[in-house]
């Protein structure tokens, strides 16, 4: 029964989204209020409908529903609760259905909170949202609907992959969608303002939030997945370069171009065409990402079951929205007003050439995922494009990068001179030249790359936090009230790139001073690892919820005290796989891994792993996330756009009267 | 000037869009073998059937094309294949066979029990023999022309449709060459 | 400059030691072995998706791990102990691409979108500096006059 609504509410989503589309588009052309009210309502409604087929979905999933085939392919009765819900978006057609869901959420939020907006603008942005909706809503139905029954229902179900069953699952895949999808936003404000012809300071007032909006989940997400791979696959790698790991860098990268331009835009009224493009760009790697885990034209662990038909569907979605976007601007994008002029030495060239390397080293990981099957083409030979490739080329992109992070903040808009940017950031050039040299001395001449990378992250950290203590120290009696009054947005720029020094220091850090060691060992053996001592104290076998495991149980005695970590081989019966799991110290100078491998006639493999700093790698990630929260929650942001005025029914585009 | 600017991306994703379309049809999977136009490399296996001479590259080159089939007892794929095998063997087609990764006494139960459609067979018990000339697993066929070059390679259980759409029409093609 | 480039590969490799290799496939001799784990670091395993041999618990991957080791141990340069298996699997058993004519645009792409990109940015920069705003048409210095007269007048 249930699921027969589901179904029902996403037809009705799907017609909704298709007035959503056809009303407002024609009724801003016309100057018909009607008609772009109609597109309101219709956002809000499709939002409703798409999160009933949603909840429907979770609860046949949580109920262990298995006459739907999609509850019986990736769900038990066994099955931990939590993962029973999170099982919802584990397959190619649930995490569609959530791809859909936060589409249309974020439509009912333009249409919600769009009051301010001049009214054609926010009619179109919903008339090409509306396009997005119906496109997709009509991919779930024809080709992958959730909802299909499974005749006779099965007795029990297969059970969701036991790498999933983690609590990772339960916060990635949205943290991720709730990304890619919110890029659609920026993708649809750029598509309007072509459409209107027209960018302003309005629009891009408007356009910033949700960037951000986008951009931090996104952050997270990202993060959060190279954490969950590190402790649940059992050997310690953090990044991959996995084609599917590529696909959500690539919106990252020029996501925070588009987040940094669309700052400029907003600022200074300056890249206004090439903000428009990293809106449009940016989606569009969304939709290849999708594009990508679906078609099944690269192999990656991550890939959704292949089907050439779905394949087919989404690179028409994406020919569509890409090819038609693309056109557009092509046309209109060289009318647009060019806005305020700059220096090269200013922030907005300072962003500006951030911009540049940010697309550079986009191209670089677009090239590295696709080139195998570009190539493919050309002359039927198969290459293959791992990590060495990247090491080549994307780290000797990344570097300068994260050196001119500093520059940015430090310089004044619109132009400023050599000297003086200079002597502002004397104080962080100083903290990295004494990194620099200490890390020299310490670890000799051997060690240059890795003393350069530590003085980088120095440089990092400390430039940022010369911002504030530029704002701070210049008033020095009123220090109290300058911290108090420090706004927001510059909290949150400071947190963001000191995050960012933090991940080059774990960087750093692991890939300089990891060591490892694998070899036998029996209950009651002993060897000494990086600075610490570890003793194998058993070895049996345990039972869990769903699964029987082969524990080894270790205790390990180094210098901040002593302490137990255990490491199981997991085998899940119903799901007939088996999985690893390790066991890890965490600490701020480095992780212990300890991981059991098979069993040999010598004892049980046991392989253990030094990381040094590997901690700061994530937790940079998260603070960069959470330094655009920050950002985000500045009031001057929201406050102070355009106020709307009534406008005449029969007239097109009134005019606003800007609040600046 | 300046609109041509404007232009290239919309251009560049065109390109981009045909080279995904073309990906689309192919099988990121398969794997083209490094041997495609070259002869096997020179190896000699032991006999799996008692008193038999076992398989050697010598075996191949004998003026006619041949199939190479790399299978295994142990192997659920091979089982399903192994019919079709049959079946190629009664309509006169030479296939020879290399037991991957197993005892020859295992090879050779396989063999009595499903039937044996080989003209000579090989044991390959450390797998060697057959990573000479990457074999990644089982099962695998090869298609060997009359002069001994390796002209395809097909990973995976041989379906009638393979034969039927592929291969069949290969060696019809090799046997015609000169 | 090759040194400082592979100096530049082995801290920025972004993948952990040693994965999967058994304790019974580990040679002697501790810079050999270090040898074969660079070296099977970038050899991907063919029968896995998207793994190298050093991180693939599979069989084939074991395999081609003791077989590196066997071309090291007899005396192998790098280069000739990888072209041993590229020999038998192909260049797609290489996960750093080699450098040929049609390799050309993924190695040296990245680079090139920089480097176009900036002078791009710099050439449209400098069609829009203020010092080509230049002298007022001979319209716009009439336009001017009558303003000047019309300000004189009041």
């Amino acid at each position: 029964m249930l699921a027969e609504v589901g179904q029902f509410a996403l037809i009705l989503a799907l017609l909704l989204a298709v007035v959503q589309a056809a009303a407002p588009l024609w009724g801003a052309h016309r100057g018909d209020g009607v008609l772009m009210a109609v597109g309101r309502q219709a956002a809000l409604l499709q939002a409703v409908f798409v999160s009933l087929a949603f909840v429907c979905l979770a609860w046949l999933y949580v109920t262990c529903d298995f006459s739907v085939a999609l509850v019986a392919r990736h769900s038990h009765t066994t099955q931990p609760l939590a993962y029973r819900l999170a099982a919802t978006w584990g397959s190619h057609e649930g995490s569609m259905l959530l791809w859909v869901l936060i589409l249309a959420i974020y439509g009912g939020g333009v249409a919600f909170f769009g009051g301010t907006l001049r009214e054609t603008l926010q009619a179109r942005v919903l008339g090409i949202q509306g396009v997005l909706g119906a496109a997709f809503l009509g991919f779930l139905l024809f080709t992958s609907n959730p909802f299909l029954r499974l005749s006779p229902a099965a007795p029990e179900g297969t059970e969701l992959n036991p790498l999933l069953q983690d609590p990772g699952l339960v916060f990635h895949p949205p943290l991720l969608y709730l990304g890619y999808v919110g890029f659609s936003v920026a993708f649809c404000f750029a598509v309007a303002a072509l459409i209107e012809g027209r960018v302003d300071a309005a629009w891009a007032r408007w356009v910033r939030p949700w960037v951000l909006a986008a951009w931090i989940p996104l952050t997270a997400g990202i993060t959060l997945g190279s954490a969950w791979a590190y402790y649940e696959l059992g050997w310690g790698g953090w990044w991959f370069w996995d084609p599917v790991e590529n696909a959500s860098l690539m919106p990252w990268l020029l996501g925070t171009a588009l987040l940094h331009s669309a700052l400029v835009l907003e600022r200074r009224g300056a890249l206004v065409s090439w903000t428009i493009l990293l809106a449009i760009l940016t989606f569009s790697l969304s939709l290849v990402g999708t594009f990508l885990v679906r078609s099944g034209i690269l192999t990656s662990v991550h890939a959704f079951a292949v089907d050439p038909k779905r394949g087919v569907y989404i690179l028409g979605i994406l020919a569509a929205t890409t090819g038609l976007s693309l056109a557009l601007y092509s046309w209109r994008a060289p009318t647009l007003r060019s806005g305020a002029l700059f220096q090269p030495l200013s922030r907005e060239g300072g962003i500006t050439l951030n911009n540049l390397f940010l697309t550079a080293l986009t191209a670089t990981v677009f090239l590295g995922t696709f080139s195998p099957v570009f190539i493919e083409m050309i002359n039927n030979d198969k290459i293959s494009v791992g990590p060495p490739y990247y090491a080549k080329t994307f780290v000797p992109l990344a570097i300068p990068l994260l050196a001119l992070v500093v520059f940015g903040p430090m310089l004044n808009w619109k132009r400023d001179e050599v000297r003086k940017t200079l002597v502002r950031l004397r104080v962080p050039a100083i903290v990295a030249g004494v990194v620099l040299l200490a890390a020299l001395a310490f670890g000799g001449l051997k060690g240059v790359a890795t003393a350069g990378a530590l003085a980088l992250a120095a440089w990092l950290i400390a430039g940022s936090l010369m911002i504030l203590a530029r704002r701070w120290w210049s008033g020095r009696a009123y220090l109290g009230r300058a911290i108090r009054t420090t706004p927001r947005s510059i909290v949150g720029l400071v947190v963001a790139h000191m995050g960012l020094g933090l991940l080059t220091l774990g960087v750093t850090g692991v890939n300089a001073w990891d060591s490892d060691k694998v070899l036998n060992m029996n209950p009651g053996d002993s060897v000494a690892f990086a600075g610490r001592t570890v003793t194998m104290t058993g070895y049996e076998l345990v039972e869990g919820v769903n699964y029987q495991a082969k524990q080894a149980r270790f205790a390990v005695k180094g210098p901040t005290g002593a302490y137990d970590l255990r490491s199981e081989k997991r085998w899940f019966p119903s799901a007939q796989s088996q999985t690893t799991e390790a066991g890890i110290r965490v600490g701020p100078l480095g992780n212990l891994y300890i991981s059991v491998g098979e069993e040999s006639e010598a004892g049980v493999i046991v392989r253990m792993w030094n990381h040094p700093l590997i901690i700061w790698i994530w937790i940079g990630g998260f603070a960069m996330s959470i330094g655009g929260a920050i950002s985000l929650s500045d009031r001057r942001l929201r406050v102070g756009a355009a106020v709307k005025t009534q406008p005449d029914p029969g007239k097109v585009g009134a005019q606003p009267v800007a609040a600046e | 000037m300046r609109r041509l600017l404007f232009i290239l991306p919309v251009l560049g994703f065109v390109v981009l869009l045909g080279v995904f379309f073309a990906g689309l049809g192919r099988d990121p999977r398969a794997l083209p073998s490094a041997f495609i136009g070259k002869p096997l490399p020179a190896f000699a296996t032991a006999p799996v059937r008692p008193g038999d001479q076992g398989l050697a590259n010598t075996d191949f080159d004998r003026g006619e094309p041949v199939l190479l089939n790399v299978f295994a007892s142990w192997c659920g794929p091979c089982r399903v294949e192994h019919p079709v095998l049959m079946r190629l063997r009664q309509q006169g087609v030479t296939i020879h066979g290399l037991d991957w990764k197993e005892t020859a006494p295992a090879g050779l139960k396989w063999l009595t029990d499903q039937g044996d459609p080989y003209t000579r067979v090989g044991n390959d018990e450390s797998g060697r023999t057959g990573i000479e000339f990457g074999v990644a697993g089982v099962p695998e066929t090869f298609v060997i022309d009359k002069k001994g070059k390796v002209r395809y390679r097909h990973v995976g259980a041989l379906t009638p449709d393979d034969w039927e759409r592929k291969i069949g029409p290969l060696m019809e093609q090799l046997r015609k060459e000169s | 400059m090759r040194r400082l480039l592979s100096l530049a590969v082995a801290v920025a490799l972004l993948a952990s030691p040693a994965a999967a290799v058994n304790p019974d496939e580990q040679l002697a001799d501790p810079a050999l072995e270090a040898r074969a784990l660079k070296l099977s670091k970038a050899l991907r395993c063919v029968v896995c998706q998207n793994q190298s041999i050093d991180d693939s618990d599979a069989t084939l991957a074991r395999d081609l791990r003791i077989i590196l080791r066997e071309r090291i141990l007899a005396g192998d340069t790098d280069k000739q102990a990888v072209d041993h298996l590229v020999a038998r699997y192909g260049s797609f058993v290489q996960l750093d691409p080699p450098m040929r004519l049609d390799t050309m645009a993924l190695w040296f792409g990245p680079l090139a979108v920089l480097l176009v990109g900036g002078i791009g940015a710099a050439v449209y920069m400098r069609g829009r500096s203020p010092a080509r705003a230049g002298a007022l048409t001979p319209d716009e210095e009439a336009e001017l006059a009558e303003m000047l007269k019309s300000e004189e007048a009041r």
